[in-house]
């Protein structure tokens, strides 16, 4: 049968006010740190696996630079282009100015009219010739960029050549400026031209600063990216050949010119780790605190709990001299336990709401979700049964013949 | 009589080994982890020109466009050719820099020896006055030589360990983009941290490796890196930069004190309309003097992750204070009876609140010792971090002082109010319950 003797326990713990403050406290300073922190992983974690929108594990990235002036930029990069696709297991390559989840970022404002003066979006920008077929985008409507509808991008810039004033964009950018309406066939402007949408994408996250609000509101520009501009080459492998790939592009690079440097050459897969190198250090110390902290609480609850039953040792040889049996004992340590986790429990609700409530301001995080409450108040009922349960058993050990002795 | 209670609070440490072990566990890793955070933080959000950066500031101006404008909005932190060289020549400083980022393919003289490349900055000449850079070898280049577009170059020291193993290399020449350049002076190893100068290159990581005139690398069209902001019809087209309506130059200027630097804003502002009322200016007239730490901080340059890693240790040392304070009073309870034997003998309440609360000392500073080895470590594991900032993070002797300080202090207030209690322990009550 089970008896619940919460009376003479709170009678009890009243005569240790204090002891029992101090349990509480660390409980609930736990459990809300704890709720917050994992609530920081799990934002953090599902960040860290945000999709790129391209063939992750088939794209290669190189970078080169040549040494001294050099003429005739565009036949160089057509060169190196034809080189890299000679190159068995590479299915394409292209100079593009970004990576998703790449270090360097492009932004462009786009606005719908001329006349509009506050942009309506700072969208990520992609420079290069079928940077979405090599990358691997997939397209949800209209087409791609055609092959004779692209301009060398430093041309462009010096106003020489006015290229076709076609743009293909992501459904973040077409939802953000068409919300609800087919985006094909609409007109946006950038700079001061205005491009028609010829296509739409699934998906392309942008490079460089972390804003997550917008990562997926990009748009590809119909300009032939040149490595001067700070492009790269982006080489799409067979399935399961990147790795050999990298290799033998990054020498058939040299072959084309000795001299040259080769300033990257990277998996897009390492390019992806890097970005999100800074998530998953912070990740791992969340990890690493709340394991700390529940180490500590547990061998805090121990030491307490150890002295407890020391202190009461000739109560409890009273109790079971009158007849308490010992696991009338181990359930009145146990009961304790979860009384005093409870109060914990609760008070560290509050507090997990007022820290969140303070990381909402400081660090722009959305609201907990509810649903971490209920797991921080288990894993914190489990861990103190658990912490409680040697000293509990010490305690029903205490033989009756105690009472007699003192 | 110190020496009494040390022996004393080491024989009662010893007798309830796991409770002394588990506190001071508690008070290392809480030291330990606190510490390792607080050490990136101090390392990242430092002055990176310590008694200087209070007289260096960024004159800023809005050369840009009426579209997209903002009253609110900062203002941009570079300038457009046309300005940047006008602020230059106008000499109202003591000492003033324009300057922006660049890399430089070095071909050196062994051809087995493949090119490389470095970092650069092109600037004018007062950089290395105004910035204190220290010299090795040879000294700053002179405006005349800026004017001149001289093919000259300062070099950091890791370029000369590279080049020249280390040796006075100034008249000698490197081969920079096919050009030649004389090396007229060496640094010593400088880091600036943060990289002030230009946010925008990078923002943690080193030096530049050479330093050429921005004239020379203008004419000899050395490649540029950083941040370009165009508008308009503006467009980063690199052989055009000085007429393009972009702001691509970083300028600092050296102002000694309050009158120089009042009358350097009311000479800016007076540039701004100068530039309204000729009609270069779209926007209205606006000018500002950023100092060196304001702009950093404005810049938000300490990444926000740093700051929740250092809340969350915090959070974890209070909890493990928390947990302290909880042993302390079992540990002190437990001794009730020893407690009141003393007291019925003659000791002092003094005596034995001193008595305990050197034993919560000794505890401190084990837990010091502790700490310090979960912050070395904690901190070599920051090091592994790939980025810039992270081979910064070593302890300084400030921060492994306040280490043991705030252990000591942490681990006296844990024992104050269990000492309270047990030595309010009345001497006789306690003798007749045993």
């Amino acid at each position: 049968m089970m008896r619940l003797d919460i009376g003479p326990i709170l009678s009890t713990l009243g005569r240790h006010k204090l002891t029992a403050t101090l349990i509480v406290l660390q409980i609930a300073l736990t459990c809300a740190i704890l709720c917050n922190a994992t609530f920081l992983i799990g934002d953090r974690l599902r960040w860290m696996q945000s999709a790129s929108g391209i063939d992750d594990d088939r794209i290669v990235r190189l970078m080169v630079s040549d040494i001294g002036p050099r003429t005739d930029t565009h036949a160089r990069i057509e060169a190196d282009l034809a080189a890299l696709r000679a190159v068995p297991g590479v299915e394409a390559a292209t100079v593009t100015n970004s990576l998703p989840f790449g270090p360097s970022s492009w932004s462009t404002p786009v606005r719908l009219t001329r006349d509009q003066s506050m942009p309506s979006v700072e969208a990520g920008a992609y420079y290069g010739e079928a940077v979405g077929e090599t990358l691997g985008l997939r397209l949800v409507a209209g087409r791609f960029i055609r092959s004779d509808e692209y301009v060398w991008v430093d041309d462009h810039a010096a106003k020489q050549v006015r290229g076709s004033p076609v743009v293909v964009v992501t459904q973040a950018l077409a939802q953000r400026l068409f919300p609800g309406q087919p985006a094909v066939g609409r007109t946006i402007v950038i700079g001061d031209e205005e491009f028609r949408i010829v296509g739409v994408v699934e998906r392309l996250a942008r490079a460089g600063d972390q804003n997550r609000a917008g990562v997926y509101e990009t748009l590809l520009l119909p300009w032939r990216m040149v490595t001067a501009y700070g492009g790269g080459f982006a080489v799409r492998a067979r399935p399961g050949e990147a790795g050999k790939v990298l290799q033998s592009a990054a020498a058939a690079l040299k072959a084309v010119d000795p001299r040259r440097v080769i300033v990257e050459k990277r998996l897009y897969t390492e390019v992806r780790d890097r970005y999100f190198a800074a998530d998953r250090a912070t990740t791992v110390l969340l990890v690493g605190v709340c394991v700390a902290l529940l180490v500590v609480t547990a061998l805090g609850i121990v030491g307490l709990a150890s002295f407890w039953v020391a202190q009461r040792r000739r109560q409890i040889g009273i109790r079971r001299a009158l007849g308490a049996s010992r696991t009338d004992v181990l359930r009145y340590f146990q009961t304790e336990n979860f009384l005093l986790a409870s109060m914990g429990i609760v008070l560290g609700m509050v507090l997990a709401y007022a820290i969140n409530l303070l990381l909402m301001r400081e660090y722009a995080l959305p609201r907990l979700p509810l649903g971490y409450l209920p797991v921080g108040a288990l894993v914190l009922w489990l861990l103190g049964q658990a912490a409680v349960l040697a000293p509990a058993r010490r305690a029903a050990s205490v033989p009756p013949v105690v009472a007699t002795r003192g | 009589m110190f020496g009494y209670y040390l022996e004393l609070a080491l024989r009662s440490l010893r007798r309830s080994r796991a409770l002394t072990a588990l506190m001071i566990l508690a008070i290392a890793l809480g030291i330990g982890a606190s510490m390792t955070t607080l050490t990136v933080l101090h390392v990242l959000s430092g002055d990176p020109l310590p008694g200087r950066s209070g007289s260096i500031f960024m004159p800023r101006l809005d050369p840009r466009g009426l579209r997209g404008f903002d009253l609110s909005a900062d203002l941009p932190a570079q300038v457009t050719w046309t300005d940047g060289v006008n602020l230059l020549n106008a000499r109202r400083a003591h000492r003033q820099a324009l300057m922006t980022g660049g890399a430089l393919p070095i071909q050196p003289d062994d051809p087995s020896i493949d090119p490389f490349f470095v970092s650069a900055r092109y600037t004018s000449a007062d950089f290395f006055g105004m910035f204190d850079t220290p010299f090795r070898y040879g000294q700053a280049w002179s405006a005349t030589e800026d004017e001149q577009r001289a093919h000259i170059a300062v070099i950091g020291s890791e370029l000369n360990d590279r080049l020249f193993h280390g040796e006075n290399s100034i008249g000698r020449t490197i081969h920079a983009n096919g050009a030649d350049l004389r090396i007229v002076g060496v640094l010593k190893p400088w880091r600036p941290v943060p990289h002030f100068y230009d946010l925008n290159t990078t923002n943690y990581g080193a030096a530049e490796q050479v330093f050429v005139p921005l004239t020379t690398s203008r004419a000899m069209r050395l490649t540029r890196n950083g941040g370009v902001e165009c508008w308009g019809m503006g467009s980063g087209d690199e052989d055009h930069m000085e007429s393009a309506s972009c702001v691509w130059l970083q300028l600092w200027v050296e102002l000694d004190d309050a009158a120089a630097v009042a009358s350097y804003r009311r000479f800016l502002e007076g540039y701004a309309r100068e530039q309204v009322a000729s009609g270069r200016y779209d926007r209205p007239a606006r000018a500002e003097l950023t100092n060196v730490m304001h702009l950093l901080d404005e810049q938000g340059v300490v990444p926000g992750d740093v700051r929740l890693q250092v809340w969350l240790s915090l959070g974890f040392f209070v909890v493990c204070l928390v947990n302290t304070v909880g042993l302390m009073l079992a540990k002190f309870m437990r001794r009730a009876g020893e407690v009141s034997v003393r007291r019925a003998l003659g000791a002092s309440r003094r005596s034995v609140f001193t008595q305990l609360l050197t034993e919560a000392g000794i505890v401190g500073l084990a837990g010091g010792f502790g700490g310090l080895a979960v912050a070395l470590l904690g901190l070599a594991i920051v090091r592994m971090q790939p980025n810039p900032a992270a081979e910064l993070a070593h302890l300084d002797l400030t921060m492994l002082a306040a280490t043991f300080l705030v252990s000591l202090f942490a681990a006296l207030a844990a024992g104050l109010v269990p000492a309270w209690r047990a030595c309010r322990i009345p001497p006789a009550l306690q003798l007749k319950s045993q």
